[in-house]
């Protein structure tokens, strides 16, 4: 197929019904609209339902009760709207629902700023909702890669039945680049013997419930939740990797602000400076393992966020203390620059940090 | 000897929690009783709350997805839009409804969602013991209203059926109760109804359903129909509020 120039939110809607969605449930919030928009223009074309609900607890539940009932679905928002949704989130997670939920994420804390953020890694990666849950979250830096993974979120959370996140920042959502819409590689996925479609008499009930009321029981249902993750985190755990071994500074960053990085990291490099980059795809699962080719020769890793500093705690679990872990960041909707992040990584080579 | 009286198919064997004298186990007989008389049980998929009836799920002899509090109406508007076919109902406590779950339940209403609702309306919050409800009656007593509730600080109870009839959405809105077998045989006939115009695509139906909670109201089950009677008929007049023009 040949490649075509769209607009990210876009790009995700139109990946999301080639990868087979056909039910979309969401609530208006900038800078996401588009995806809603263009659901509502072109699910209608392939016999789909896109809803508009009346608010984002709705709207994930209408996602609950759907993929309960057996569809591809998925939602959007953005920060705030994410926020409201996790009590379904957690629901789906809690029953072992298949959904996929985009969150073009914009500056806060509270209604916050429409300018692109990654503010809300603590939010996607450690459970907004409540209870002993996780979900995949992908976090693309192209156009490209965001079809793709967006594409792939529906076989992964149907793989795994789980909640997939994939989360762009608002900049992910609001430009063009080409690109070109590939079937992902084919996962075998089981028949979905448990959903809610009526018995037709043949079967004995199915229920969808995240309730157990005994301990023991909810401990189980944990522990099973708990060993699904461990699965995941060994067959899905994706990342980037560039001149990691034997690399004066090693940077960090994901989405948008790892295109910036790698700017940065080009300007060192006509210096003669080595300088690594290790980029998460999965912010959930942390590629931890991506850290066990840093070597001696390296003295300090750089992380680079459009935050105050989040991913930074899962570098430094990852980095185990062996490595001091510096941070470099902007916020509330402010992109950082290629040179500032240059000046870092001198300091660092340097031994001025 | 001929058999007068069986169990309905829609409802499973399992005992029921409820309390001594809660009505909720007429309602899930009723519901149940409609469905297998309607022969649809294997289309059914009914969503359940969070509140006393929470467990509905392992009652009701059909499909079964148990919602957040309140939620039930968002849930049940996913399983319908996926499978227009199934017969899709909520089943939920007044608390669920009217308090915390009142926007997903008036936007159901006003899309004129194909789904049927079973509203339980007992006055109170039973499952957590006893709090005040949006339904609970002016000077009545709750855990949450000890002196009796005060119209000054909460306002007055929700009348869920009046304000839902004002939707052009809700196409059958009915309040019955179930104090004596002459209003339960009524609440069955509302039930069938609310769910055969499920059945002919009319839109949203919704039985409210005044009942009993013994345990928290601090009375004896007979009592408990008593006061119903007497204190929720007067502020919760029974009748039918909507019905589509073809079907009166």
């Amino acid at each position: 197929m040949a490649k075509v120039l769209m607009k990210g939110n876009e790009a995700i809607g139109a990946a999301a019904i080639k990868a087979g969605c056909h039910y979309f449930f969401g609530y208006p919030i900038t800078p996401q609209n588009e995806i809603p928009e263009y659901m509502s223009r072109e699910l209608p074309k392939v016999d789909g339902v896109f809803l508009q609900a009346e608010s984002e607890v709705a709207a994930i539940n209408m996602v609950y009760g759907a993929a309960g009932a057996g569809a591809r679905v998925m939602t959007s928002s953005s920060s705030p709207g994410i926020a409201l949704k996790q009590e379904g989130i957690s629901y789906i997670a809690g029953a072992e629902l298949p959904c996929v939920i985009v969150n073009i994420v914009r500056g806060g804390p509270g209604l916050g700023g429409i300018q692109p953020a990654q503010s809300d890694y603590y939010q996607a990666t450690r459970g907004g909702g409540n209870g002993d849950y996780r979900h995949v979250v992908y976090a693309p830096s192209t156009l490209q890669e965001t079809v793709d993974l967006v594409m792939e979120s529906f076989d992964v959370a149907e793989q795994y039945r789980i909640p997939v996140m994939v989360v762009g920042d608002g900049m992910i959502g609001q430009m063009m680049e080409p690109v070109e819409f590939k079937k992902p590689k084919e996962r075998s996925l089981a028949e979905k013997t448990w959903a809610t479609t009526g018995t037709k008499g043949k079967r004995k009930p199915n229920i969808i419930n995240s309730l157990f009321i005994d301990p023991q029981e909810l401990e189980d249902h944990v522990h099973k939740l708990e060993r699904k993750h461990e699965e995941i985190k060994k067959n899905e755990t994706r990342f980037e990797e560039y001149n990691v071994e034997d690399a004066d500074v090693v940077c960090v960053a994901y989405g948008t602000t790892s295109r910036i990085v790698k700017n940065a990291i080009k300007k060192c490099e006509e210096d003669g400076l080595k300088v690594g980059l290790i980029r998460p795809i999965t912010l959930w699962p942390f590629p931890e393992s991506a850290f066990e080719k840093i070597t001696d020769k390296t003295k300090g890793l750089l992380a680079v966020e459009m935050s105050t500093g989040q991913m930074i705690d899962d570098v430094k679990i990852a980095i185990k203390g062996k490595k001091p872990v510096y941070f470099h960041g902007r916020t509330g909707g402010m992109v950082p620059n290629p040179t500032d992040i240059e000046n870092e990584i001198r300091k660092i080579a340097g031994g001025e940090k | 000897m001929a058999k007068v009286f069986e169990r309905t198919n829609g409802l499973t064997d399992k005992a029921f929690h409820y309390c001594p004298g809660c009505t909720h186990g007429i309602i899930h007989r009723l519901v149940g009783e409609v469905l297998e008389e309607l022969d649809v049980l294997g289309e059914a998929v009914g969503v359940a709350p969070v509140g006393c009836s929470v467990f509905a799920y392992d009652y009701f002899n059909c499909d079964m997805h148990e919602a957040a509090h309140g939620r039930a109406p968002a849930v049940a508007t996913g399983v319908k839009r996926v499978n227009p076919e199934n017969v899709v109902f909520t089943y939920q406590g007044d608390g669920d409804l009217a308090s915390i779950g009142a926007a997903e339940i008036v936007h159901a209403a006003a899309r004129g969602e194909n789904i049927t609702t079973i509203f339980v309306n007992n006055a109170i919050y039973g499952m957590t013991g006893g709090q005040m409800a949006p339904t609970t009656l002016i000077g009545q007593k709750a855990t949450t209203s000890p002196y009796g509730r005060d119209e000054k600080l909460t306002g007055k109870p929700i009348k869920v059926s009046e304000m839902l009839s004002t939707l052009d959405g809700a196409k059958f809105v009915e309040r019955t109760s179930v104090h004596n077998a002459a209003n339960i045989r009524k609440t069955k006939k509302a039930i069938k109804k609310a769910f055969e115009l499920q059945l002919s695509g009319e839109g949203f139906g919704i039985v409210e359903i005044l009942s009993t909670c013994p345990t928290n109201w601090g009375l004896t089950p007979l009592e408990s129909l008593k006061w119903l009677e007497e204190n929720m008929l007067p502020y919760y007049p029974l009748g039918n509020l909507r019905t589509p023009k073809e079907v009166e």
